[in-house]
């Protein structure tokens, strides 16, 4: 990148460190709190080295897999034009953020041993092991690496794809010249996210994997926190899942090369390729396909929650309120954060390339690490100066936040870094500086990405049960943990209605801010 | 953008005014579902306030073993007063800890099935682990483990983790007091009937809910929700030869309890009739002293195990591990 | 051969143009007009970009209004990204030639040619970021020339150079088509880009192209439309 981009000024330094140290607090010192009680140090036995195994190999294959489906997906989406598109792409974000239990119900509604596919090919299925661990995970990360590939696909300027057609270019060609370089700049982040997410699932892993066998580290690190009180085995595991992470976000960093496109001049995008027969059937059948995977078990849990949607307790609704209020705050807070570390990040690229790097990846650690040793370690760290249960609602922003810092940045970072490269020094050269120039020359590039981080980060909040259980008084339920308490009284009806009102907020929620980002993308 | 963050400042604030009020605070951890509206928490509130002219604080937090690691955690300077939600595998890990205090009364008649020594904690309810199924899905049920095991193949249990539920560890230790050395074996011939093992005891209701199972470990109680609160007694616990394993939930004093008296005014409290008479139809369990009324119409209902199997104290953690490694290594292969 | 507007109507949002009228090969013309009148559109539509809501665009005898843009008898010069930026000269110029980039010997040779042609020797590995404004038009013009369509567009592609720089590059399009006998329809609001280039002009204003009119008769005697347009 030209060294012409913005100097690395005071406010970016502190912005961006101060984020920074919060994501590190968060993450590696919640681990060094819980190291610090711990009274004797334990090795790891067998029965670790066999999850860490697991864990590993599901994460692989579920990430493989996802990415691999996605990549086609995301093609046809955006190449096609057809009725339900948008719906389509905006019920993508809806199978990431349910919760765990109700993703399981909604997948053996589906797939279970009486499920519809049961019951249509006349036998029981049986899902139960390594394949139910995996395909639990493509459910979840599917849509997600699809909506991530997809907008790499809107990222490559429309006059390239006009010019392509000019040339009279095949739809391999397309693919060669656009394409590929397109995904490599964006799959290997995308399968970073996902294998991340993969290693600390937990609930779900075990519930589909059929017994201990779909052991994770997670698992292992809640039994050593709750069943063994064994502090000094949890930090462990906790730093062996930042070690994978780390070793995988370097893997992945070094495979990604930037795409180097031009920035277009926001033309809707228009496509000539893909129009032959083969391409438009393929792609139709693709859409079908996974849009019955992913959307029959939503199916499933809305027929099921919608008969009790008008008899839910009263309780929900003040539980909805603070569901809300936390994921609209947690995101707003993520969105600042990755603000802040995306302009650190990109002022540090022109002179310290390293350093810069090993910013991006310290920016995936929190995707890495334990809920349950962020709350322990917070616990700790915070009991001594304020009751944890007094502040419980700003704990759960900032982790919330953090949690969701990394999809925030991976959407934001390469936006930021390309308004930079192209604009920033447009604005420079009309002598623009600090506030205007953020606001004139790079904000109004950065406003789609911006929405769809946003929503994605109100919409996991949402659906996250997270630390708020660990620290929740009382009287303070948010939706989820109204939901789970449901269930723990035998009340599974009205909890599939909270399922089911917790899953349409959070879409609203996130096709709110995903829509807020590109109000005004057809001006100009 | 900037209100939601004044919004959730606003309600930091809210929160910390109310709590500030001038009568004495009882403040007792409990597990969660001990606290949520659908359990038992705020009518015990309710009823011990009527009495006490104090604030009763409950702290709900995981479950159990999670509330136990929590004071591990927070040692002597807990703010809890009295912990409410350990069960009897438990207890002796609690004790070890010194963070309790004896009891300082004990109540003359209790109505638990076995006899109730303990000088540190006090039993509220009671319940036998059992496997729940559908009656009109299943007409014959097994009547033990090894009835159980000779069933057809496609026959389908679902259990929890042991690691992570206390049901879970429940059924590690059913199975070890009633067959000790040949407990393996019993795994063995199991696995094949065991469709998943699941987190918690939700998920693994709500599959079995679903059709996906033919039994699921839960409570012999467990019918009597699904009668008294839905009318609907399709639900029943198999009765196994074997007898079924006891949970006792208990509770206790902190030593460090700043509110000693108003702590033994909620342990009295917690085996009077008001308190006790709150379980049944909240926690879904036995009450740890029964009415003179007896028991809520649908209880009779529920079937008696001929045995109570209980692991005595002193003994738990040490059989716990053991029947842990057993169940990993028959499980994981 | 002959192009023919044929009742054609186009139509972008509320914005609409219409056009009937025929272009004799050979001819270089100016499409002069307003900003926002439709100069741009009615190439975009010539070029297969725009899909007209009526009419037909014919090619001789031959009709053209659905054929896919690489199929029609055209190139059109854009304004701005007529370059593939993670491409070098010669590959974006290759792509003229063949679309997978799998040249041979000859090919490149030619691809060469065109490069000296337009006066780029030894750029030819040079990314459109390491060439000037004015070159990377030239790399555009070279890739134009090796497909060799009989009517090239141009879409005030040097509207960002300076006045000499684009009489130059006015000269090099000149030259190239003179010596293809190519047509050339050229977007400009200015008439003195008119006067230097075209023998005949299009005056697009008020929602109609008008047919192409020797463009000094035109100046000499404007129509009202034209005198608006001019100010005068």
């Amino acid at each position: 990148m030209a060294r012409s981009s913005q100097p690395l000024s005071l406010t970016r330094a502190l912005a961006g460190g101060g984020a920074l140290a919060l994501l590190l607090a968060l993450t590696l010192g919640t681990v060094g709190a819980v190291w610090s009680k711990a009274s004797f140090q334990a090795g790891l036995g067998p029965a670790d080295w066999a999850a860490i195994r697991f864990t590993i190999s599901q994460a692989l294959v579920s990430a493989t897999l996802s990415v691999v489906l996605a990549i086609p997906t995301a093609r046809a989406l955006a190449r096609r034009r057809f009725r339900g598109r948008q719906l389509m792409v905006s019920l993508l974000g809806a199978p990431f953020i349910l919760p765990g239990i109700v993703a399981v119900l909604g997948i053996v509604a589906v797939w279970g041993r009486t499920g519809y596919v049961s019951t249509l090919i006349g036998t029981p299925l049986n899902i139960y092991g390594y394949s139910g661990v995996v395909l639990a995970h493509v459910f979840f990360n599917l849509p997600l690496a699809t909506r991530f590939i997809l907008q790499g696909w809107l990222s490559i300027p429309s006059e390239h794809f006009r010019l392509t057609a000019q040339l009279g270019m095949t739809t391999g060609e397309v693919n060669h010249l656009l394409e590929r370089p397109m995904l490599r700049a964006v799959v290997p982040g995308a399968f970073l996210l996902i294998f991340l997410l993969c290693i600390t699932s937990f609930a779900v892993a075990l519930a589909l994997g059929g017994g201990p066998r779909a052991t994770t580290v997670e698992l292992a690190i809640y039994q050593a926190l709750r069943f063994d009180f064994d502090l000094s085995k949890a930090a462990l595991l906790a730093m062996i899942q930042f070690a994978l992470c780390t070793a995988t976000a370097a893997a992945t960093l070094w495979i990604a090369a930037p795409q180097g496109f031009a920035v277009g001049m926001d033309r809707p995008a228009r496509r000539w390729d893909g129009k032959s027969r083969r391409h438009v059937l393929t792609d139709q059948i693709l859409l079908l396909t996974v849009g019955l995977f992913l959307f029959v078990p939503l199916l499933s849990i809305l027929l099921k929650g919608a008969p009790n949607l008008l008899m839910l307790p009263p309780q929900v609704w003040p539980a909805l309120g603070n569901s809300v209020a936390i994921a609209i705050t947690s995101a707003f807070c993520a969105i600042l954060l990755s603000l802040a570390l995306s302009a650190l990040i990109v002022s540090l690229t022109a002179r310290w390339k390293r350093s810069a790097q090993l910013l991006e990846i310290i920016g995936f650690l929190s995707l890495a690490a334990s809920p349950f040793v962020i709350g322990t370690g917070l616990f700790i760290m915070l009991n001594p100066v304020v009751d944890p249960f007094k502040a419980a609602l700003p704990i759960t922003i900032a982790v919330n936040a953090v949690m969701s810092l990394p999809f925030a940045l991976r959407v934001i970072l390469p936006a930021m870094s390309r308004a930079e490269h192209f604009y920033g020094r447009l604005g420079n050269s009309l002598g623009m500086t600090g506030w205007t120039r953020f606001r004139l020359a790079i904000w109004p590039r950065l406003k789609r990405p911006v929405g769809f981080a946003a929503g994605l980060s109100a919409a996991l909040s949402m659906g996250d049960l997270g630390v708020i259980a660990l620290f929740a008084p009382p009287d303070m339920a948010t939706l989820p943990l109204t939901m789970y308490r449901l269930m723990t009284s035998y009340q599974m009806a009205a909890a599939s209605g909270v399922a089911l009102l917790l899953i349409a907020t959070s879409l609203a929620l996130f096709w709110a801010f995903d829509k807020g980002g590109r109000l005004d993308h057809h001006i100009g | 953008m900037i209100r939601p963050i004044l919004f959730a400042a606003g309600l930091c604030l809210g929160a910390s005014a109310v709590a500030a009020q001038d009568k004495p605070v009882l403040t007792v951890y409990t597990y969660d579902s001990f606290v949520s509206d659908w359990g038992p928490g705020p009518k015990v509130e309710a009823a011990f306030e009527a009495e006490c002219n104090c604030d009763l604080k409950l702290v709900g937090a995981g479950d159990g073993a999670a509330l136990l690691s929590r004071l591990q955690l927070e040692g002597a300077r807990t703010e809890a007063d009295i912990l409410l939600g350990l069960d009897t595998n438990l207890t002796a890990r609690a004790k070890a800890t010194g963070l309790f205090a004896p009891l300082t009364n004990r109540p003359t008649h209790l109505d638990v099935p076995v006899d109730w020594t303990d000088d540190t904690f006090l039993p509220y309810d009671w319940g036998y682990f059992a496997f729940v199924y559908d009656k009109n899905k299943l007409s014959a049920p097994p009547n033990s483990f090894r009835d159980l095991i000779n069933m057809p193949e496609d026959f389908k249990i679902v259990i929890q983790d042991p690691r992570s539920s206390s049901p879970g560890l429940g059924l590690l230790l059913w199975v070890k007091t009633a067959y000790g050395d040949k407990a393996d074996t019993i795994w063995e011939g199991l696995e094949p009937h065991i469709l998943t093992v699941t987190k918690g005891w939700s998920e693994a209701y709500g599959m079995f809910l679903e059709g996906e199972a033919d039994m699921v470990l839960s409570y012999t109680t467990s019918p009597a929700y699904h009668l008294i609160a839905e009318e609907d007694d399709s639900k029943a616990a198999a009765s196994f030869e074997e007898g079924h394993y006891l949970q006792i939930e208990v509770a206790g004093k902190l030593a460090a309890s700043d509110q000693p008296e108003l702590a033994d005014q909620f342990l009295a409290f917690m085996t009077s009739a008001t308190f006790q008479s709150i379980i049944p139809t909240t926690n879904w369990m036995y009450p740890s002293v029964f009415s003179q009324d007896g028991l809520p119409a649908g209880f009779e209902t529920l079937i008696t195990p001929n045995e109570s199997l209980i692991i005595p104290e002193g003994k738990a953690e040490a059989i716990k591990d053991e029947a842990l490694a057993e169940w990993l290594a028959v499980l994981s292969r | 051969m002959t192009i023919t507007l044929d009742n054609l109507h186009l139509r972008v949002g509320d914005f609409e143009l219409r056009a009937d009228f025929q272009i004799e090969a050979g001819h270089k013309i100016a499409l002069l007009g307003p900003s926002g009148g439709g100069k741009s559109t009615l190439l975009s539509a010539l070029a297969g970009f725009t899909d007209p809501v009526g009419g037909r665009i014919l090619h001789g005898d031959t009709d053209i209004t659905n054929l896919p843009p690489a199929k029609r008898p055209v190139t059109l010069l854009f304004q701005d990204h007529n370059l593939f930026p993670h491409l070098t000269a010669e590959q974006n110029i290759g792509l003229g030639v063949k679309p997978n980039l799998k040249l041979s010997a000859s090919q490149k040779q030619t691809v060469r040619e065109a490069l000296a042609r337009v006066g780029l020797q030894g750029h030819g590995t040079k990314r459109p970021s390491e060439l000037s404004g004015g070159q990377q038009q030239r790399v555009a013009i070279a890739r134009a020339l090796l497909r060799d369509k009989p009517v090239l567009l141009l879409d005030e592609p040097f509207a960002a150079l300076g006045p000499a720089l684009k009489h130059e590059m006015l000269d090099l399009v000149a030259e190239i088509t003179a010596a293809s006998n190519t047509t050339l329809l050229m977007v400009t609001h200015q008439p003195e880009d008119a006067h230097y280039l075209a023998d005949q002009t299009v005056l697009i204003a008020e929602g109609v192209a008008n047919a192409p009119v020797d463009t000094k008769t035109l100046f000499a005697n404007p129509p009202a439309v034209l005198q608006r347009y001019l100010g005068s």
